[in-house]
């Protein structure tokens, strides 16, 4: 029987040669006249073992990396097709401590199959949750989804089967889905990961979220930094509406739902979803006065529905399993899982997904192993550039919306930065500034001036330029942006700013510079 | 005075232009494939984009002004993009910002006087569990070192 050889295309993966592993492994196999099949899938999200190799075998998939292409020769004089020894070995995949213990939902297909393939998509429970939705009234679509708990993953953890019932009860006629995946945070990539190594999932849920709410046409808004993911979205997109799945007639039911993807043009305050709407629209970026409501009023003046990859991606389980399943997940308020991504300065970085409860340090130490560099973690940033840093002695809080909030810090899109105890977190803060200054999108004076104040401010007090008076200005400052901002840009930039000053003052001290 | 585009390039800009303005929303798509054939955005385009959408030039000049992405001069032949977000500068980026400054002997937004490399900073390529990460020519690299960073550019042909 012909071997199957997994060797992931995900982004990252490459980033790190999975490219031309894939080659090695290809031509010494030719070389040695062994016939096998070379699976390109995603990536499995234990990122410090990739490039991760797994081989099929009577057992199960066994895994073997990290590989460089210099290690090839060596795996297969070890039989790894086979599921041989060797230094790299690792085991069975599923059995590994890192993978064992994590419940992954929406992740359940990623790194395992292959993502260019309808077939196998359907092989493993793929369009199950279409197929059940097409049976279902609308209002019936709605419910599970509410009743699910899921809540929006892109940031704002807005309930989604709220969004979704504005958007029915709008009166019939042309109404939009759109996926945000513009996915701009330092620290997140979970929306790449599924892109790239499921992106069917995310085209069933956006397929789902059009037959629930009577939309025919969705759109895609794809970040411009993120060339693999368009790439295996247009051809995940291709081959659906070969099968079917898109178009005129989805799964012959009669009815329509197109889809495409366009792409952004690398400008973070498009992530906000009315900024997106204007930009999906081909204008300047700048943020639309609430209300109306997207759900309302939103793509080219029509109601729309604006989601996160991780919140549509997660729509077909809820639809194959049943509300119930996934609301058996979770604590509190936050139902169901979590792909968190553990990023930045730690020892093994990558997707874990688990149900909400999780705490912070069973994810830093348990999962991360701590920090890369063996120093002990100071800070870590939770939820993007604009969530606060949380200190080492909050480490026990749960991942959970409600717990976060309560400690002054967001929960965001689930990116984790960690960061070791040679950080400055003065320079953090006023990184913090900078940033908000180079993507304000200018429509509000407290934004747009106010950050670019800020990087002053703080190059004062960091220079001992009357730096107790400068602190203060700091603080007011924060509270101004916070109090005048029309989008999270402005009004959330100050929690960065600010839990650096409430929890690493001493930072703040004045130092001199050479 | 407004920069006139070589008769070439206004019937590339013309053609995009008849291809796309039937889409929905059309003047980002049109302005991605105007630089994916140009390799950047050219002054010269925005009055034939204009004229072409029936819009004002200050509306297609505001648009390509707003986003990052868009360029409005010719880049070198290959474009360098060094992440200098949050978990990238966890793992060193600042460091290794400096040093392909050094090596290239050009700032941000500058282009080798040989013509070759573009460097450009740019806020998280989702390659953040591999940092310090960085683009070049839309490829992805992590776990960059300045020993890494010399050898990928050395492969493109560093003249020094
Ligand atoms: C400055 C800013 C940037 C944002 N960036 C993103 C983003 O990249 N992706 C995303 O899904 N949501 C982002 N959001 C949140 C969106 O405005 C919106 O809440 C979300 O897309 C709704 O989808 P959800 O309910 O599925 O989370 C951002 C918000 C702000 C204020
Ligand atoms: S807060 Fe900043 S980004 Fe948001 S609308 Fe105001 S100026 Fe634009
Ligand atoms: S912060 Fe650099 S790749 Fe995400």
């Amino acid at each position: 029987m012909t071997v199957t050889v997994y060797v992931p295309r995900d982004s990252s993966a490459l980033s790190l040669g999975a490219g031309e592993v894939a080659q090695a492994i290809s031509k010494e196999a030719s070389a040695r006249g062994i016939e096998m099949r070379l699976v390109r899938n995603g990536s499995r999200g234990a990122y410090w073992l990739e490039p991760l190799v797994e081989v099929v075998t009577a057992s199960g998939r066994v895994a073997y990396g990290p590989v460089t292409p210099a290690d090839v020769p060596s795996l297969f004089a070890a039989d790894f097709l086979n599921g041989g020894q060797h230094p790299l070995s690792l085991g069975l995949t599923d059995a590994m401590s890192w993978f064992a213990s994590q419940q992954r939902l929406t992740f359940a297909r990623v790194g395992i199959v292959d993502p260019t393939s309808v077939a196998d998509y359907v092989a493993n429970d793929g369009y199950q949750g279409l197929r059940r939705a097409l049976s279902m009234t609308p209002q019936a679509i709605v419910q599970a989804v509410l009743d699910s708990g899921l809540r929006g993953r892109g940031g704002a953890a807005f309930p989604t089967g709220i969004k979704w019932k504005t958007v029915l009860d709008q009166p019939a006629g042309q109404k939009y889905v759109t996926c945000n995946a513009d996915e701009g945070d330092s620290g997140t990539f979970s929306d790449r990961m599924l892109m790239e190594g499921d992106p069917l999932a995310l085209v069933e849920g956006m397929t789902i979220a059009g037959i629930a709410v009577g939309a025919t046409q969705g759109y895609i808004y794809l970040r411009a930094e993120y060339p693999h993911a368009y790439r295996a979205l247009n051809h995940a997109i291709a081959a659906a509406y070969q099968a079917r799945y898109l178009g005129s007639d989805v799964m012959g039911s009669g009815k329509r739902f197109d889809l495409e993807v366009r792409l952004g043009a690398g400008a973070y305050v498009c992530g906000e979803e009315t900024s997106m709407l204007e930009s999906l629209e081909g204008k300047r970026g700048e943020i639309r006065v609430r209300p109306p409501l997207p759900a309302i009023k939103g793509l080219f003046g029509q109601p729309t529905i604006v989601n996160n990859v991780m919140t549509l991606g997660t729509v077909p389980t809820i639809l194959h399993k049943g509300a119930e399943f996934y609301k058996d997940f979770g604590m509190g308020k936050s139902r169901g899982t979590l792909p968190i991504q553990l990023a930045g300065n730690i020892k093994r970085g990558g997707l874990v997904e688990r149900a909400f409860g999780v705490t912070l340090r069973e994810l830093l130490y348990d999962y991360g192993g701590g920090s890369a560099t063996g120093r002990p973690i100071r800070t870590v940033q939770v939820g993007g550039p604009l969530g606060a840093y949380i200190p080492a002695s909050q480490f026990d809080v749960a991942i959970d919306y409600e717990a976060l909030t309560a400690i002054g810090a967001l929960l965001g899109h689930g990116g984790i930065v960690v960061f070791d105890d040679t950080v400055d977190m003065a320079k953090m803060a006023r990184y913090a500034m900078e940033f908000c200054a180079v993507e304000s999108c200018g429509k509000c004076t407290p934004c747009r001036i106010g950050s670019t104040r800020g990087v002053e401010v703080i190059d004062r007090i960091l220079n001992g330029v009357e730096s107790e008076r400068n602190v203060q200005l700091l603080e007011d400052l924060c509270e101004t942006m916070l109090q005048g901002s029309l989008c999270g840009l402005g009004g959330m930039t100050p929690f960065p700013v600010q839990s650096a000053l409430k929890h690493f003052r001493d930072d703040f001290r004045a130092r001199t510079r050479h | 005075m407004m920069q006139t585009l070589p008769p070439t390039d206004t019937d590339t800009v013309r053609r995009i232009v008849a291809d796309l303005k039937g889409r929905p929303g059309p003047l980002i798509e049109i302005l991605h494939a105007i630089q994916a054939a140009l390799g950047y955005v050219p002054e010269g385009a925005v009055p034939v984009v204009a004229e072409g959408l029936n819009l004002s030039r200050a509306e297609v000049h505001g648009v390509v002004t707003f986003y990052h992405y868009f360029r409005r001069s010719p880049p070198g032949k290959h474009i360098v993009s060094l992440c200098q977000a949050e978990a990238c500068q966890s793992m060193g980026a600042e460091g290794l910002t400096s040093h392909a400054k050094h090596h290239l002997g050009v700032d941000f937004h500058e282009t080798t006087s040989d013509g070759q490399f573009s460097l450009e900073p740019v806020y998280c390529l989702g390659n953040c569990a591999c940092s310090p990460a960085a683009m070049v020519n839309g490829r992805l690299y992590g776990r960059l070192t300045p020993e890494r960073f010399d050898a990928l550019i050395a492969e493109r042909g560093l003249k020094k």
